[in-house]
């Protein structure tokens, strides 16, 4: 079950409607236009590949085979803090995928998913290319290297902590209510 | 061409030339000290973007003057991230620091720019010859390396293409320009120089027939779609030195007779996408590119296509067909892309290595390059050596050097008094090479004969603790989801023998097991269309052939010797080494698999591990406590005592 676009989304699609209206028609654009869509709302929701399929005139099931061949796309959204595990060669031999099933046991998703709350998502990525740093871990933009299983915990534990920091500073702000 | 314009050609590249050197000249000649900061994805993972902002910080607080240089990679990851710093009124030598973290960065601002001590303990070497630092050209990581390609990356500003025009860049092109192509093609041939993609087609050969078809409209395709999981040199490439890569584009488009080429680069290396980019621009802007390239009657346009992620995009006609529009799966050959490639036009694609190899051989001539290397693989290789070895990084060295010099003298063998088992080469589709085979010499030829092959460049290093059926099982494990699907050998195949592959990692291999797999090993190789599907069984015929022993320990002792595959280990805790005292294995466990006895020593519920090996790595030395075993059934079963119930 896909979750429902949210309003903000829904009005980034709008925009990519208009962006897309100069973009011209032919075939081999298709790659390039789920590649900008996915940069603006960082996945492809349905309606999107509705939009492409009118736009250049194809099956919707033509463009849903060529995006799932591909990996670089993906189909629901990723979470606030998108965490991504090296499983490149150098990664595996150090152990990476006792640190992806980590974040799968802690998070309680499988890898590929969103946690109900949007905060988080797992994902394998084949090799990142520092491979000096395995098994390595990536969570928003940040690198973690030479990961271990009770790294994961904290890392985790940080974001959770920082989100409850911020929750009741609001509060705080907000003493109205 | 006619005179006129070789005059043109001459006079529009010097004066490029002039105002690039004038600029170099300026920036050395400033009387300031240089920090210079290698800046690729590799460096930034590894902490420069704080280091960098540590030096910026820590100069304004100690109002220390100093010009801060960002370059590309110059391959040494254990070293990330670095930096070398020049100051020439200390009296010192430029000098090179490895692991240089923000505070290091703030400590060396502080006592080196300011004071003149350079802290020779954290000094890797000088740049260059002196009387008081040892010079980095000494040690075997650096003066065994032969850089040809990779020359200039981590010496330039990737983003500044005046300093690659000042190192010489694009005289090549100037020099090119007033040649015949028939000329460009032959000296190519005589080269020798063969595709750095892998399959080491000569690439002379490849220009020739690509230039000989009647048709007009050519294309050319650099390929970048570095998909191998492990290997990373073209990215650094792209990343270090864009100029080099577009200089052989162009050379490569001229011989041809292509007027439009693409940059086909993977998108998950977002750095390289923007670098490459932004060189096409700047090229664009000095008249490198597009109409009458140094005033010459040569167009040429250069497209950047970002790859979504299909490792079978790495093979040509799938390559092609991502660029159109399509799944990116394989198709017959003949006809090949230079008769017939994207949109039906006749299309070169080359490796980035190879193209960034044309600009030295054409300015160097064949004959140089040819003495470089061995007889049928002439040039140098570039490896990024990974996994096990001391320092990791990307290696370029001449054809011919064997295993055993890049692995034990130039990487720093294998870390931890370990031993040596296997090197993997070449990725998912090449091979495990043991021990006996360290002395085959690294060329096309030589690697084939013993299984492996060049492949991308990939090198990945094992030691005693690694199980070569695990790892086939992990390369299957990605060629099968890569596999496009068509064949049906490879799609269903790769299926089955990963299949089994699990079922032997797990315990439940069986007689036979080993004969089927090499039967649909060879039947895959023989069933499939494209290099993906023709060497994804590389991986387990190899380790067939040189580490049998690993594959009947777990078929017939149910027992992994490296103690790597997880279902076939155990965890247990020696009770007469275990300190009552100390928590740490609880701790630490991710699942609270470990307990508290009646005595406080501590045991492993071995139904709750996960046998991650935490409690291993947390137990003190002095302790040593938890041992690790295979077969599982060789560690004592502890019962575990009820939970005491909590005090409120």
């Amino acid at each position: 079950m896909l979750p429902e676009l949210t309003a903000e989304e829904k009005s980034i699609l709008d925009d990519v409607k208009t962006d897309l209206a100069e973009i011209s028609k032919e075939r081999s654009k298709l790659i390039p236009i789920l590649q900008f869509i996915q940069s603006k709302i960082n996945y492809l929701p349905q309606v999107a590949i509705n939009l492409v399929a009118d736009h250049l005139d194809i099956s919707p099931s033509e463009v849903y085979g060529v995006a799932t061949f591909y990996n670089q796309f993906r189909f629901n959204p990723p979470g606030r803090n998108p965490v991504k595990v090296c499983m490149g060669t150098a990664c595996h031999v150090r152990g990476g995928d006792i640190i992806l099933e980590n974040f799968e046991r802690k998070l309680e998703i499988k890898e590929g998913e969103t946690t109900p709350d949007r905060e988080f998502s797992v994902e394998r990525v084949a090799c990142v290319g520092c491979c000096a740093l395995a098994p390595v871990a990536i969570m928003g933009e940040t690198v973690h290297g030479h990961m271990q299983p009770s790294k994961v915990e904290g890392l985790v534990l940080r974001v959770r902590i920082e989100k409850e920091k911020q929750e009741r500073e609001k509060q705080k702000n907000e003493p109205g209510k | 061409m006619n005179p006129a314009n070789k005059v043109h050609t001459n006079s529009q590249y010097n004066a490029l030339r002039q105002k690039a050197e004038k600029k170099r000249q300026a920036f050395l000649n400033e009387p300031v000290p240089k920090i210079h900061i290698g800046m690729a994805t590799c460096g930034i993972a590894a902490g420069a973007l704080d280091t960098k902002a540590a030096f910026e910080d820590a100069l304004a607080r100690h109002s220390v003057n100093a010009r801060i240089h960002t370059v590309g990679c110059i391959g040494h990851c254990y070293a990330e991230p670095y930096v070398i710093i020049d100051h020439p009124d200390s009296g010192f030598p430029p000098i090179f620091y490895h692991e240089v973290t923000p505070g290091k960065a703030g400590m060396l601002t502080n006592l080196f720019l300011k004071e003149g001590d350079p802290r020779f303990e954290h000094v890797l070497g000088a740049t260059v010859q002196n009387e008081m630092i040892p010079w980095i050209m000494d040690f075997p990581r650096f003066n065994l390396e032969k850089r040809v390609v990779m020359e200039k990356c981590g010496r330039i500003d990737p983003e500044d293409i005046d300093e690659y025009i000042a190192e010489d860049g694009y005289s090549t092109l100037a020099d090119i320009l007033q040649r015949s192509p028939e000329e460009i093609i032959k000296e190519i041939k005589d080269s020798g120089l063969r595709g750095r993609g892998g399959a080491g087609f000569s690439t002379g050969r490849k220009w020739e027939l690509c230039a000989n078809t009647s048709q007009n409209d050519k294309l050319l395709i650099c390929n970048a779609d570095e998909g191998d999981p492990g290997a990373y040199m073209d990215r650094t490439i792209l990343e270090s030195n864009p100029h080099q890569v577009l200089e052989g584009m162009i050379i490569c488009a001229y011989a041809v007779g292509a007027d439009k080429a693409i940059v086909y680069v993977r998108a998950e290396y977002p750095l390289a996408v923007k670098i490459i980019t932004q060189a096409i621009q700047q090229a664009k802007e000095l008249g490198l590119l597009g109409h009458h390239i140094l005033g010459s009657s040569f167009d040429l346009d250069i497209d950047v296509f970002q790859g979504s992620g299909a490792f079978v995009c790495g093979e040509e006609t799938a390559l092609i067909r991502s660029i159109e529009g399509f799944r990116g799966m394989a198709r017959h050959r003949p006809p090949y892309p230079v008769e017939r490639g994207l949109w039906g036009k006749p299309t070169v694609i080359n490796n980035v290595k190879t193209l960034a190899t044309v600009v030295p051989v054409l300015s160097n001539g064949s004959a140089w390059y040819r003495e470089i290397g061995t007889e049928n693989s002439p040039g140098t290789a570039i490896f990024s050596v990974v996994g096990n070895v001391v320092h990791p990084g990307l290696v370029e060295i001449p054809m011919g050097v064997t295993l055993r010099t890049l692995i034990f003298d130039i990487c720093g063998g294998i870390p931890g008094k370990k031993k040596f088992k296997a090197v993997q080469i070449g990725g998912p589709s090449g091979g495990c090479l043991p021990e006996e085979l360290l002395d085959t010499p690294i060329d096309f030829d030589s690697l084939t004969e013993t299984g492996a092959m060049m492949g991308s460049g990939g090198m990945v290093v094992m030691d005693e603790d690694t199980c070569t059926v695990d790892i086939s099982r992990y390369f299957l494990d990605f060629t099968q989801k890569e596999s496009c699907g068509k064949c049906t050998f490879c799609r269903i195949g790769t299926f089955h023998l990963l299949s089994i592959l699990e079922r032997i990692t797990k315990g439940e291999g069986r007689d036979g097991d080993i004969e089927q797999l090499k039967q649909l090993s060879e039947d895959i190789k023989n069933g499939s269309l494209c290099g993906l599907g023709k060497t994804a069984p590389n991986p387990v015929l190899t380790s067939l052939r040189y580490f049998i022993d690993d594959y009947e320990a777990h078929i017939k002792e149910k027992r992994c010797p490296a103690m790597m595959c997880r279902p076939l280990i155990a965890y247990y805790i020696d009770l007469d080494k275990c300190a009552r005292g100390c928590d740490a294995c609880v701790g630490c466990c991710p699942v609270e698999a470990v307990f508290n006895t009646s005595n406080r020593k501590k045991g492993i519920d071995q139904i709750l591990c996960v046998k991650c090996g935490e409690c291993l790595v947390a137990c003190p030395p002095e302790y040593d406590a938890v041992i690790k075993v295979s077969p599982p059934e060789l560690a004592p079963i502890l019962e575990r005592p009820p939970e005491p119930v909590k005090k409120a």
